[in-house]
């Protein structure tokens, strides 16, 4: 395995071995390690001292279940904080079989033009863009495709990139050439138009192989690990079936569906944009639309869905709850088919669809349309892609927005706007947006799983004390994301401890280690701690840990509550020290 | 008393016929017993919301409850 060097000031590419100090690493333990190791935490994110760097996962490109994961870090122009976005799709896998452990994109071009990096078995090189730069990412991988043959994997951004957005994302394409599987939190796209490179293009050798040091041990702890996904109810069934918007309707039940920018915790549309009724239409309408679509070979869990018109014509996939719950019912718009063709506006422009989402919605609150207006929310959100004055404010994200037009309902934590759970409903959500390294994400320690589903534990959404659960999921989130596998895989494994002890064996059997299912949350705990020294170098304090203040006055519906989690439990997630001398004294 | 009731995701197909989301229960009648009622397996009612928060199968339902039954799932 090699480190793939990429100099954009020089235009320059080389191959150079792997330090040993990142032997063990992959996914985003290596992202993160590259950034803090090579990058100046007070540099200019769109500057050339940042560096982007793209790494699949310990296991990814093995034929380990549901592990196609492509994590992309770099330090974050909407948070200004370090960043690691992970998508699925194909490149990451091909990458992996190529021998590449992870790209490590430099400086600048002194030119402003826009350039391709081409990887294949013979190596790799930069080529100008010609006239594949400034396409919107459908007629850009269809181009692609053309051009080096079907199946090619394709990383690259959307003209939102290339204007340096700061929502701006990243795309990898799916099983269809599809660009709708996004690295797109915290504008990392910005970062890849900044440094003139418009997309990686990698072309497999289908002989290579990802080398496994104990295929005995690998191959005992993937069988552990596929039982566990195909006997676990959730991701044998309900996300098969029904796709992650099958948390719509939960989520509203529980009262914490953050609608028309999070002004109340219930939609009254909710039942027209769940899971059910896109399980029932796509049914109906047949033609492409699917559900039970995988977002890269080899997944058992097949969230993904394909969206059809109401003719059965391809209109966009996937919809997923976060996707369906942005551009839906935190915009007031209850009809699949818009927030469709709004998903498919992201996807082609190359945009987050959550920060997007949450965008619009504080441009309702604004009056630049109506919530549930859904045909000026189109309209509005085709300006980005034209790179009008207001489509540039409104590619720069939620907070960006609500400064431009006086907004004080402003849902973002370190400049990123929340997802799909409401805090002041479901409190330790609230504890991870506030404190992870990366700005308000659920996916950084997903407490949901106890909090709402009964999953891996049972714990009431409404009490405060969560920095414990809070701190326990931040860092084995971190090691999932490090090992390639899908997050999803903990529904699973937290409730079936061999598939846990599957999941670490796969990692071992890669490695040559002996790690212990006890060494996950130490490690993530490590890697952790390494972020958060990034952030501080890079100026953030406990003050940055806290979310908006209107929720703490504003009393959320149906529940009619506020956030009232002490700022103490906030700082304790991450007060390592405070752990360590409680460790010694007890 | 009436309940307004929601069965979701595979639990739909027990739902009485004809319903239309308000269903008339005796009083006293618990989560256990409803869910014997509509023929649902109890361990596929795995999560089950009222007002907004989760109860357990003892819970005995109130006249106006806004019931959400739910199977085994997650997203994110």
């Amino acid at each position: 395995m090699k480190l793939l060097r990429v100099c954009m000031k020089h235009r320059s590419v080389g191959f150079v071995d792997i330090p040993e100090k990142y032997r063990l690493l992959g996914g985003r333990a290596l992202t993160s390690s590259i950034i803090c190791d090579e990058v100046d935490p007070k540099c200019h994110p769109l500057g050339p001292n940042n560096k982007l760097v793209f790494a699949p996962g310990l296991v990814t490109g093995t034929v380990a279940p549901s592990s196609g994961r492509l994590s992309v870090g770099g330090k974050s122009p909407l948070t200004g904080t370090i960043k690691e976005s992970n998508a699925g799709g194909i490149p990451a896998q091909m990458l992996a079989r190529l021998g590449i452990k992870a790209i490590i994109v430099e400086d600048q071009p002194d030119d402003d033009e826009m350039y391709i990096l081409k990887i294949d078995a013979s190596g790799a090189e930069l080529l100008p863009a010609g006239d594949l730069a400034g396409k919107g990412m459908y007629e850009f991988n269809s181009l692609v495709r053309d051009r080096y043959g079907k199946g090619t994997g394709i990383i690259a951004i959307g003209p939102a990139g290339e204007m340096k957005l700061l929502n701006a994302g990243i795309s990898c394409n799916d099983m269809e050439n599809g660009p709708g599987r996004y690295a797109g939190r915290g504008g990392l796209g910005a970062v890849m138009g900044s440094k003139g490179l418009k997309a990686i293009i990698v072309i497999e050798d289908e002989k290579r192989r990802v080398p496994i040091a104990n295929k005995e041990l690998f191959d005992k702890g993937r069988k552990k690990l596929t039982d566990a996904l195909t006997s676990h109810d959730v991701t044998s069934n309900a996300l098969t079936n029904y796709g992650t918007a099958v948390l719509i309707n939960i989520m509203n039940e529980a009262g914490g569906l953050p609608t028309r920018n999070f002004s109340a915790g219930r939609f009254e549309g909710a039942a027209k944009i769940s899971g059910e009724a896109i399980n029932e239409t796509t049914g109906k309408r047949g033609g492409v639309g699917k559900t039970g679509h995988p977002c890269h070979p080899g997944c058992v869990i097949r969230c993904s869905n394909v969206w059809a018109k109401p003719d059965g014509s391809y209109h966009v996939a996937p919809i997923e709850y976060e996707s369906d719950w942005a551009l839906g019912a935190n915009c007031g718009i209850d009809d699949l088919d818009v927030i469709a063709e709004l998903n498919y506006i992201c996807n082609d422009t190359g945009l987050d669809t959550i920060e997007a989402g949450c965008t619009l919605a504080v441009a309702m609150e604004a009056g630049l349309a109506e919530f549930g207006d859904g045909q000026k929310a189109i309209e509005l959100l085709r300006e980005v892609g034209k790179g009008t004055p207001l489509g540039r404010i409104l590619g720069n994200g939620t907070e960006f927005t609500a400064k431009a037009f006086g907004v004080t309902r402003c849902p973002t934590v370190k400049g990123q706007s929340m997802p799909a759970y409401e805090p002041r409903a479901v409190k330790g959500i609230g504890v991870t947006y506030a404190t992870t390294t990366m700005g308000a994400d659920h996916t950084a320690g997903y407490t949901i799983a106890p909090e709402i589903l009964k999953v891996g534990g049972d714990v009431d959404p409404a009490t405060t004390e969560k920095a414990e659960l809070a701190r326990a999921f931040q860092a084995t989130t971190v090691f999932i994301d490090t090992a390639g596998y899908c997050l999803f895989i903990a529904f699973a494994i937290l409730d079936i401890p061999e598939g846990f002890e599957g999941m670490v064996e796969t990692v071992n059997g890669v490695l040559g280690t002996n790690w212990t299912t006890d060494d996950v949350t130490r490690l993530g705990l490590e890697w952790l701690k390494r972020e958060r020294e990034f952030n501080e170098a890079a100026g953030f304090t406990k003050a940055d840990d806290r979310l908006p203040e209107f929720m703490r006055y504003e009393e959320l519906p149906p529940h009619n509550t506020v956030w009232d989690v002490p700022d103490e439990i906030l700082d304790a997630v991450h007060d390592y020290e405070v752990e360590d001398k409680a460790e010694r004294a007890g | 008393m009436k309940i307004e009731l929601h069965l979701y995701a595979t639990l739909r197909q027990y739902e009485p016929e004809g319903h239309q989301g308000v269903l008339e229960i005796e009083d006293g009648t618990t989560v256990e017993d409803l869910l014997v009622t509509m023929g649902v397996p109890l361990e596929q009612a795995k999560l089950v919301y009222v007002n907004g928060r989760r109860v357990n199968l003892d819970y005995t339902f109130k006249d106006g409850d806004r019931v959400g039954i739910f199977p085994p799932v997650a997203g994110g």
